[in-house]
């Protein structure tokens, strides 16, 4: 049952093998007997869960069934959902019980997906560990010494350990694809408009999106199948078709050209995590891709322009908790400005009040042009790098991260090591281009992602060449021991 | 000294929307607190923005109308402060390219004058909520119904120079903005208020004083009033030796004062920064055409065809083009008369306004409609009754006695132009007045009125006056 695909459990529960409710309760159980370990779920809706899974075998039995109806997914704390604590991992929102249901948790209830819970993650998003969540740590299943990554590093550890099929996550600067890394799975963040924002909890606003942690990436085509898509409710979405992910995912590689930025592959890299990429690579000109190495050289710039515009906005997206109208309140205020002053020392953590304090300093009188206009027009020649790139490339590939997970607490007093475990991932995000990783080796014992950079709305193409690699390749199918 | 007052002005103009300008929430006036605000209006975590498509129309009108840009692209962006009532920490605004600028707008002064005051930009936002400061005790209650109403904040160049000005500009904008059908102009419900920018300099100098601003005046009255109390105030301070600082300061109206608010060292640095929740705005000249092709005809030009077509004094065609509403029944009003322009303008303005005003009614309140003063003026005009009894007429009409014929026939206004009835009258008041008769025939010719008025009296003001002259001097010279 663990091993099985999407697919294969929705032939399952159409054949009537087993039924939408056995299948959610065999992960229930899963997650009540393994997440103790391993911390990756906030909030488990294990009997909403049930009500679910038993209205979507009716709905199977009637036929009007979709690729995920019946499907137990685990959604990450940051999308709202109606009716259910939406904490983002933040002591802010502990007790924020969302009034409606974000477009991204509308469409998967529609789709009949089964939410089993909300999944662990750094508090609001900010951190590439897991560990600045209100909820402590996650750890990484396959060395419980070791962080999953983060931000979506609930959802990546769940799935890794089998704890679901499949689970959502966000991507501001790699919160998918570095936690999918360094918990051995796939990942893909879509275009920056793909999936709606609507009532995913903000960040970084023009920077984030949705998009699914699954085993392989052709569950990850279903999963994004159904989170895909244009909403009025969200300005910033795209109002363009949504390919039909599975179609394409057999297409040959032949003739596809790959291109290798020599500034992924310089020093900060684990030599070991490079010699584990570029044995990847080996494999796709064995499926007849044609590699070329490619330039982008504005690379260097991503980190510290990612570091102006994220907190910038976060700055601004979080001063709604204040305490006034919901989450957090400080015990007895004495004015406005104690209500406000506590309210937010107490209930934000350490990181989200850096980022926060970062990002006021932006955007400050004075500093405005030096610091925030200074980044955007960074932003715009990183992007042009990427432009100029895909005029002779199909698809980018390096790794995903410089080095595999690290320890907990190695990195928790020195932001600037942390900050830089996503120095392969930011630019996209500030590009706006799809992007995702997947496994592709192990270095003692862990796992190392793949990460593939598409053109604008090349989810189709980003999802077919991971999938051919994962039909030549085993290691997303490896799982952690001790999760049986 | 001799001081000059400078004075910019900032004008907020709620948009006439139904729904909210990023929600769909409902923008209606009075209902309970916190019923018409949604998810978004309310700054829920994960909620977006989403524009409401017809304020730019609304904003675009305006701009073609007072000779603006209106910007092929502008940005919303975010002003960021805190406090309660303003639900997401920070407002909607646009900053640096708001969607209209560079315009101006010509205002007639009482001495004839015109004045041409400048424009410099005019930007969409959201309102925030409202405080509710008396209903609690040591509480404070917040009303989120008003959060996201859509206001057009228009910002004057600092041309205007006393607190006449002001309002005379501030006036013409609220006829503008109603002409135009993007606001309904209520001020005592808050849909059109203005700060005022007010500073002096000594009379020549180039240079502009310190100002203050002076916060959510919401009347005409209350704008004079605050402007003429800050400019002595100003005028105190300096002549007392001191600086005026800049600083915000609100109009007191039951005492009749300005008082300071905060100053400039407790300004909040806003951190205005592109939002990116929404998308710019991007308009094209098809567009903008569009709108242009529709707009009504605006005050100024409406004036003008008023002197013209009406042969109005520039007076009358000011004051008469000073609503729409007003303009709308002035026309109405003539065509009914078949084009009695003088008559009907003077009837509008004087005993219409009169009786309206003394009601505190609106025009489109009037019990009595442009038709039916039309067709009373009309009974004017073709010697029906003469001006004197067309008032108890008007006045019959207000109270619901019906159109002017019913109630001429029912009261028997009707003139009296049979030259041989006024004949008889005439020798009946002549014959009961011998000695009069007599100090007339002897030069004291103003006593002719004196005779006019007995036979009005008698004919119950139903004889036509120009036809009692008439024969009247006819005996008399005999």
């Amino acid at each position: 049952m663990l091993q099985k695909s999407i697919s294969e459990l929705a032939a399952g529960l159409r054949s009537g093998e087993f039924s939408s409710a056995e299948l959610t309760q065999s992960f229930i159980d899963r997650i009540q007997r393994y997440d103790s370990q391993l911390n990756s779920v906030i909030t488990l809706t294990d009997s909403a869960a049930l009500d679910a899974a038993k209205a979507a075998d009716a709905r199977l039995k009637s036929g009007d069934v979709t690729a995920l109806t019946g499907i137990p997914f685990l959604h990450k704390d940051i999308f709202c959902t109606d009716g259910v604590r939406t904490s983002c991992g933040s002591r802010m929102l502990d007790s924020f019980v969302a009034p409606y249901d974000a477009t991204v948790t509308a469409k998967l209830k529609q789709a009949g997906a089964v939410m089993l819970g909300k999944t662990n993650m750094d508090e609001f998003a900010m951190g590439s560990s897991n560990e600045t969540s209100f909820y402590g740590p996650v750890k990484n299943p396959w060395d419980q010494q070791r962080v999953p990554g983060g931000s979506s590093g609930g959802s990546a550890a769940a799935v890794a350990a089998r704890l679901a099929p499949l689970a959502t996550g966000t991507d501001t600067g790699g919160s998918i694809r570095q936690p999918a890394a360094l918990c051995g799975i796939t990942g893909i963040k879509p275009t920056y408009g793909r999936v709606s924002r609507y009532g995913m909890i903000a960040f970084a606003s023009s920077l984030d999106q949705a998009g699914p942690l699954a085993t392989s990436a052709q569950d990850a085509a279903i999963m994004l199948q159904a989170m895909a898509g244009f909403d009025p409710r969200d300005s910033t979405s795209i109002d363009q078709p949504v390919d039909q992910y599975a179609e394409s995912l057999d297409d040959d590689l032949a003739g596809l050209t790959i291109g290798l930025p020599k500034e992924y592959f310089g020093a900060g890299l684990d030599t070991q995590v490079g010699a584990a990429v570029e044995a990847a690579v080996e494999a796709y000109k064995k499926l007849g891709a044609q590699v070329r190495d490619i330039s982008l050289p504005n690379t260097s710039l991503a980190v510290p322009a990612y570091y102006v515009v994220a907190p910038a906005e976060c700055s601004s997206n979080l001063s709604r908790m204040d305490g006034v109208r919901f989450g957090y309140r400080c015990e007895d205020p004495k004015d406005l400005e104690d209500l406000y002053v506590r309210s937010r020392g107490e209930g934000f953590g350490d990181e989200v009040k850096r980022r926060i304090l970062v990002g006021t300093y932006a955007l400050s009188a004075g500093y405005y042009d030096a610091y925030y206009l200074k980044a955007q027009q960074v932003r715009r020649l990183i992007r042009d790098d990427f432009v100029q790139a895909f005029k002779e490339v199909d698809i980018i590939m390096g790794p995903t991260s410089p080095g595999t997970a690290f320890r907990l607490g190695e990195r928790c007093d020195d932001p600037v090591t942390m900050y830089l475990s996503d120095i392969y991932t930011i630019a996209v995000n500030l590009a706006g281009l799809p992007g995702m990783s997947i496994p592709a080796g192990m270095v003692d014992g862990l796992p190392v992602g793949l990460q593939l950079i598409g053109n604008y709305f090349e989810e189709a193409r980003l999802l077919n060449a991971a999938h051919r690699y994962q039909q030549v390749s085993d290691w997303h199918t490896r799982m952690p021991a001790g999760f049986e | 000294m001799e001081w000059e007052v400078v004075i910019g002005l900032e004008i907020h103009a709620q948009l006439a929307t139904r729904s909210k300008i990023f929600s769909a929430a409902p923008t209606a006036y009075g209902a309970e607190p916190n019923t018409q605000a949604c998810a978004v209006d309310l700054g829920l975590p994960g909620v977006l923005p989403v524009l409401n498509a017809s304020v730019v129309s609304m904003a675009a009108k305006f701009g073609l109308a007072t000779h603006s840009t209106v910007a092929r692209r502008s940005v919303f962006a975010r002003k960021n402060y805190f406090y309660p009532d303003l639900p997401k920490g920070y407002q909607i605004s646009q900053f640096e390219l708001p969607i209209v600028h560079g315009g101006y707008l010509d205002i007639d002064m009482q001495d004839g004058e015109t004045r041409r005051i400048g424009i410099t930009r005019a930007h969409l936002e959201e309102d925030a909520g409202k405080s509710l400061h008396e209903d609690f005790q040591d509480e404070t209650g917040i009303d989120l119904n008003r959060a996201g109403t859509p206001l057009l904040e228009i910002v004057s160049e600092p041309d205007m120079r006393s607190a006449a000005e002001a309002v005379a500009y501030m006036k013409k904008i609220h006829a503008l903005v109603r002409y135009l059908e993007i606001c309904d102009g209520n001020m005592q419900e808050g849909s059109f208020r203005c700060d005022a920018n007010v500073s002096i300099r000594p009379k020549g100098q180039q240079a502009f004083g310190t100002r203050a601003e002076i916060k959510n005046i919401n009347s005409f009255r209350f704008v004079e009033r605050a402007i003429n109390y800050e400019v002595e105030r100003q005028i105190e301070v300096i002549e007392g030796g001191g600086e005026v600082v800049q600083e915000t300061r609100l109009y007191d109206a039951d005492r009749d004062e300005t008082r300071s608010m905060r100053s400039k060292e407790e300004a909040n640095d806003y951190r205005y920064f592109p939002d990116p929740d929404l998308l710019p705005v991007e308009l094209d000249q098809a567009f903008i055409d569009e709108i242009e092709k529709a707009l009504p005809e605006l005050p100024d030009a409406k004036r003008e065809r008023f002197v013209q077509i009406y042969d109005l004094p520039r007076a009358d065609a000011t004051a008469l083009t000073g609503s729409r509403e007003l303009a709308d029944y002035f026309e109405r009003t003539v065509a009914a008369t078949g084009g009695e322009g003088k008559l009907c303008a003077n009837w509008v303005m004087g005993e219409l306004s009169g009786v309206l005003n003394k009601e505190g009614r609106d025009i489109s309140e009037s019990p009595v409609s442009p038709e039916l003063l039309g067709g009373m003026l009309q009974r004017i005009s073709d010697g029906t009754i003469s001006g004197k009894i067309a008032k108890q007429v008007f006045e019959a009409m207000w109270s619901g006695e019906g159109d002017a014929d019913t109630i001429i026939e029912k009261k028997g206004l009707r003139q009296i132009t049979d030259s041989g009835a006024i004949e008889k009258i005439i020798r009946d008041v002549l014959e009961a007045n011998p000695k009069q008769v007599e100090q007339y025939r002897g030069g004291q010719e103003k006593l002719l009125g004196f005779f006019v008025g007995q036979v009005m009296k008698i004919s119950q003001g139903k004889a036509n006056p120009g036809e009692v002259n008439k024969i009247l001097k006819q005996i008399l010279s005999g």
